[in-house]
């Protein structure tokens, strides 16, 4: 073991390996996205030589599929954003309650968020469907926001109330003996120890409903709430002679964006967040 | 998950045995904890206890959007129409495969991450996090598509890349028929989700106590020993939890299936099957039965792993703290 540099150079060849694995399918959608229409067929991983293009890029964001694509994320920006600061908000109340207070039922909520996370979405959508339709929720933000909070509550919770359990509430009272107020102490003593869990659980949630497919396809009809990955489903080229991949290559490197700067700045949160709720609990 | 649940009650007995004496505080206790729980609470069951009680009682009729007068009563006609359609089997074989390969897949792979990431010099180990969760943060639609263009016949290279092996050469459409395009479904869940199973696995390595895989070592166990006698049965629990939780996802599995063949040549799931009866083909009555079967084999599934899994959760907790 103490061979130090042969076990360098192992973990480099692992980390590498692990590198690969990890990227190789976003490298090639990224190399694809800069395919000219004439260069896709090339049967090759980059662009050939020379053929590189960003017109790609221009197409979807001030091209003819701009109004498409940027309707599409601006909706998914925005109800995802929603869904998230909701399923946080409430999540936070139930969870602090779970960690802190003594009540009957709390066993109930915690199996109910379980349940419900394995419960399969596809078998919410028919009747939602029909629902939304005649009350005038379909094709609309809070049409999807509302079954978001299915997906993000549950995980939310969870994750919460692991994070809330391991926090040392005596600091709070602590606070108060030395003279605070109920709400100088939770603020002061509490709430900087809660926030990070918190935003953990609000990143997890985002790319929850920033993933979100079945809804999207199903629940919308138009440009007025159908988020990134339906519209991408249902992209068409410039003509309809045209294949949309590299417009949809180009969408969907723009989309991934946000989740590879998110899981740059925080993988250690995100990490910690995934592992405490799913295995501690 | 049950493991902090129990625990959990205990710490607050203790904690509530010193209120008893204010039973109006306790009392006021109570009502604050379901007043900050409530709305989640609700919340969690209108959008799910809600539609599928819907959807079961729209099961019973014979239901199209695009002849609403011609609703009418028909029990179980819908269940029976259903069941009877080698179409449902179909989709329920295909579904099961697809759960059972890349499962077991993404375990092995999992675990083999897992111990990377366990055994990782600190330099290195949070960049291979960051690399890991890419994977599992990037849109399921967004993979599927990746993989999609790298094996597609005309935009894509690996049919000129392993134009070497037998069987493959410019002309093999993958989409084309369920043999090949099954593979590449699966290759990208597997992709996609590996990365949550290495991490709830590395939380699971991470609680095995040191000085048991010492002692090991110090008896002259092997490397293999070591995990087959000493880590694997320490983890037992959150291998369980891994592996039921992303059973419950594969089967439930839209995404890649929609986005690359759409089901076609054989390759339909059953998920799709409800979306294509029931918004495609606005046959609401035959969809919600669809959507109620899918629901209850989603529940059996998960009767029998706990069924199965209490046994050895309640043998494997020795180890644990």
């Amino acid at each position: 073991m103490k061979s130090s540099g042969r076990e360098k150079l192992v973990w480099t060849l692992i980390s590498i390996a692990v590198l690969i694995y990890a990227l190789f399918p976003v490298a090639s959608i990224l190399a694809t996205s800069f395919k000219s229409p004439g260069d896709l067929t090339n049967g090759k991983f980059l662009p050939s030589p020379g053929l590189a293009t960003l017109s790609n890029y221009e197409q979807i964001l001030v091209g003819d599929a701009q109004e498409l694509f940027l309707s599409a994320l601006r909706n998914s920006i925005g109800i995802s954003l929603i869904a998230t600061f909701i399923a946080v908000v409430l999540a936070t109340l139930c969870a602090y309650a779970i960690a802190r207070l003594d009540f009957p039922g709390k066993k109930v909520i915690l199996t109910t968020a379980l349940a419900v996370s394995i419960f399969p979405v596809i078998s919410i959508v028919t009747p939602l469907f029909n629902l939304w339709r005649n009350i005038g929720l379909y094709d609309t933000w809070l049409g999807l926001i509302i079954p978001y909070l299915s997906l993000t509550l549950p995980i939310s919770i969870w994750t919460l109330a692991a994070f809330f359990r391991q926090i040392p509430w005596e600091l709070e009272q602590a606070a108060q003996v030395d003279g605070a107020t109920t709400w100088q102490a939770f603020r002061k003593a509490i709430v900087p120890l809660a926030a990070p869990g918190v935003f953990t659980t609000a990143i997890i949630a985002f790319f929850i409903a920033w993933n979100d497919f079945v809804y999207g396809i199903s629940l919308t009809s138009t440009e007025a709430a159908r988020p990134v990955p339906a519209a991408l489903a249902f992209f068409t080229g410039a003509s309809q002679f045209e294949s949309p991949t590299g417009a949809i290559s180009a969408a969907a490197i723009i989309v991934t964006i946000p989740v590879v700067l998110l899981v740059l700045l925080f993988q250690r949160q995100i990490v910690s967040g995934l592992t405490q709720g799913a295995v501690k609990g | 998950m049950t493991r902090a649940t129990t625990e959990n009650p205990e710490a607050m007995k203790t904690n509530g045995r010193r209120n008893n004496d204010y039973s109006d505080r306790a009392k006021a206790e109570r009502r604050l904890g379901w007043i900050l729980a409530g709305p989640a609470f609700i919340i969690m069951l209108a959008v799910t206890l809600y539609p599928i009680i819907q959807a079961f009682f729209d099961s019973l009729y014979a239901f199209r959007l695009t002849a609403p007068d011609e609703r009418q009563f028909i029990f179980f006609q819908n269940y029976v129409t259903i069941l009877s359609d080698p179409v449902w089997w179909r989709d329920l074989l295909v579904t099961l495969l697809i759960t059972v390969v890349t499962v077991a897949v993404e375990l092995v792979l999992g675990f083999a991450l897992a111990l990377v990431m366990h055994r990782a010099l600190k330099a290195v180990r949070g960049w291979l996090r960051t690399a890991i969760l890419v994977p599992y943060g990037i849109i399921t639609v967004v993979s599927a598509y990746a993989w999609f263009y790298a094996f597609d016949i005309s935009s894509g290279y690996v049919n000129s890349w392993f134009n070497w092996v037998p069987g493959i050469d410019q002309d093999l459409n993958w989409f084309a028929q369920a043999s090949t395009a099954l593979p590449v479904i699966m290759a990208s869940e597997i992709w996609k989700t590996t990365p949550f199973i290495s991490l709830l696995l590395l939380a699971g390595l991470a609680q095995v106590p040191d000085e048991l895989t010492e002692a090991a070592k110090v008896d002259g166990a092997t490397w293999w020993e070591q995990m087959r006698k000493v880590i694997i049965p320490n983890m037992k629990a959150a291998i369980m939890v891994a592996v039921l939780f992303r059973a419950l996802d594969a089967f439930r599995i839209f995404d890649n299936v929609f986005i690359m063949t759409n089901g076609q040549y054989g390759t339909e799931v059953l998920s799709l099957l409800a979306y294509r009866t029931s918004i495609s083909r606005l046959e609401i009555g035959l969809g919600s039965a669809v959507s109620v079967l899918l629901f209850a084999c989603v529940l059996l599934i998960s009767f029998i792993a706990i069924k199965i899994f209490k046994v050895d959760l309640a043998g494997s907790t020795g180890g644990k703290r």
